[in-house]
């Protein structure tokens, strides 16, 4: 064990310090790994036998979409933590996550679709994956719209917090709904599961995306995270002392 | 505890039966949105038997969802329901009857009128039975997790939209298995596992809804 001491961090004023200085360094890593990424998966990937250069999106698509559902878990526990320590930051993490998981989704979303048309021959299908997609993306909105409606913030974290448990216990269950709902009613337009197994350089790929995606969220969350802190603690004297906010 | 809990019910249903306007309301509700239909599209008796299940089901899903504000505004603005949180008993019991309250009086009535509706959308026979008995399961569920919108939702800013937006999706699990069940009757398969899995649903939120709802009523009356 480390004699460091973590909690240190969970008060604001140092939190603030602290990302302020990791910022740079994420964004540079991010911006490192998307672009090797895009290089593995537009230059060095082969060509896909069925699908041709369509499938290529999957190198956003997917890492969007893992990204998404790991957001929401991450934003669940943050809100959680927020409620069951009564920590300021931890709730904070949680309002500055919403955003991008909401981006994240629709960006899923978008790329399915545009993937979707070559492939399916249409626009939107009613696919399991896209559905549950849509539906998540429905609890984001859900979440920030509860927030936004609750003008007192300490109100507002906890009233948010315990929609996220509620939805983060929610999203198996319409996940699986969703899948047998799916199989009911259509036949299986295309079957994932069954599909040829993927090339090493393609899955290279796509890993090293999602990795950008997770260095990427941090990095907004935290600067988003600064800026919530700024707002909310702009009476406390520290923030009146800071360089930055000097007129 | 019991006596408490027997205490709350009949004390809301005494209130809603003063008020017995508001009962009508949800109900004729239910009638009129699922009167639309046909109106709106082709009132072929073929297309008809296959819109049912859904159709039925929405209208049923957006009726309790008109219901779900009366839960707890009334309580809010005269102040007892600060006195339910103070009170000695365990807030999420006394939500428990609100929520079993709210059932009886919104969601029940809706259940027995759905047979009317199901044989005006052409359902006979097994269907029929599976679609009543269906709401009958599935309501509940729908009373116990729109308690916690309504409860999140208490003396905010978000207006009529705010409820549905955050409740709808967490109803979708209910709304496929309750009318996959009246189509899986149609088509003449094995309905057992959609009660299995609505009574499931129904149990996790018999667990979650009241602990949840009584945290949301905490923070509204902080």
């Amino acid at each position: 064990m480390s004699a460091v001491n973590w909690f240190k961090y969970a008060a604001p004023q140092t939190f603030y310090v602290l990302a302020g200085r990791w910022i740079p360094w994420l964004y540079a890593v991010a911006i490192l790994l998307a672009i090797t990424g895009v290089y593995i998966g537009f230059a060095m990937a082969p060509t896909d036998f069925q699908q041709g250069e369509a499938y290529r999106i999957i190198f956003v698509h997917v890492p969007a979409a893992w990204m998404s559902m790991v957001i929401y878990l991450a934003m669940a526990f943050w809100a959680a933590a927020g409620l069951v320590f009564n920590t300021r930051l931890s709730s904070m993490m949680a309002q500055a996550l919403a955003p991008t998981g909401a981006l994240f989704t629709v960006l899923a979303l978008v790329t399915g679709s545009l993937w979707g048309k070559p492939t399916w021959g249409a626009w939107w299908v009613w696919d399991a994956r896209l559905t549950s997609e849509l539906i998540l993306l429905f609890l984001y909105i859900g979440f920030i719209a509860l927030r936004a409606s609750i003008d007192n913030p300490l109100r507002a974290d906890r009233a948010a917090a315990v929609l996220a448990i509620v939805g983060a216990v929610n999203v198996p269950i319409i996940y699986f709904s969703v899948r047998w709902w799916n199989t009911l009613h259509q036949g299986a337009s295309i079957n994932m599961s069954s599909a040829p197994k993927m090339a090493t350089t393609m899955l290279a790929g796509m890993l090293v995306m999602a990795l950008a995606g997770w260095i990427y969220s941090i990095a907004v969350a935290l600067v988003r995270v600064r800026c919530i802190i700024l707002e909310r603690e702009r009476h406390a004297m520290w923030v009146r002392q800071l360089e930055e906010v000097q007129p | 505890m019991a006596a408490i809990l027997i205490e709350i019910v009949r004390r809301d249903l005494l209130l809603a039966v003063r008020r017995s306007a508001d009962v009508a309301t949800v109900l004729i509700f239910f009638v009129v949105v699922a009167s639309l239909f046909p109106l709106a599209g082709n009132p072929d008796p073929v297309v008809l038997r296959n819109l049912a299940p859904g159709v039925l089901w929405v209208s049923a899903l957006l009726a309790c969802l008109l219901s779900l504000p009366r839960i707890f505004a009334g309580d809010y603005a005269d102040g007892s329901l600060e006195q339910m949180a103070i009170a000695p008993q365990p807030l999420s019991l006394l939500v428990l009857g609100k929520i079993f309250a709210h059932w009886l009086v919104s969601a029940l009535p809706l259940v027995l009128l759905a047979p009317l509706l199901g044989l005006q959308y052409g359902l006979q026979g097994e269907p029929l039975l599976v679609l009543v008995a269906a709401l009958l399961l599935g309501t509940p569920t729908l009373s116990l997790i729109g308690a916690i919108g309504a409860a999140l939702t208490l003396g905010g800013r978000g207006g009529g939209a705010l409820l549905p937006v955050l409740v709808l999706p967490l109803y979708i699990p209910v709304l496929i298995f309750g009318a996959g069940a009246v189509v899986a009757s149609q088509a003449g398969l094995e309905v057992r596992a959609y009660f299995l899995l609505l009574g499931a649903c129904f149990l996790l939120s018999l667990v979650v809804a009241p602990w949840a709802t009584a945290v949301a009523l905490r923070i509204a009356l902080e």
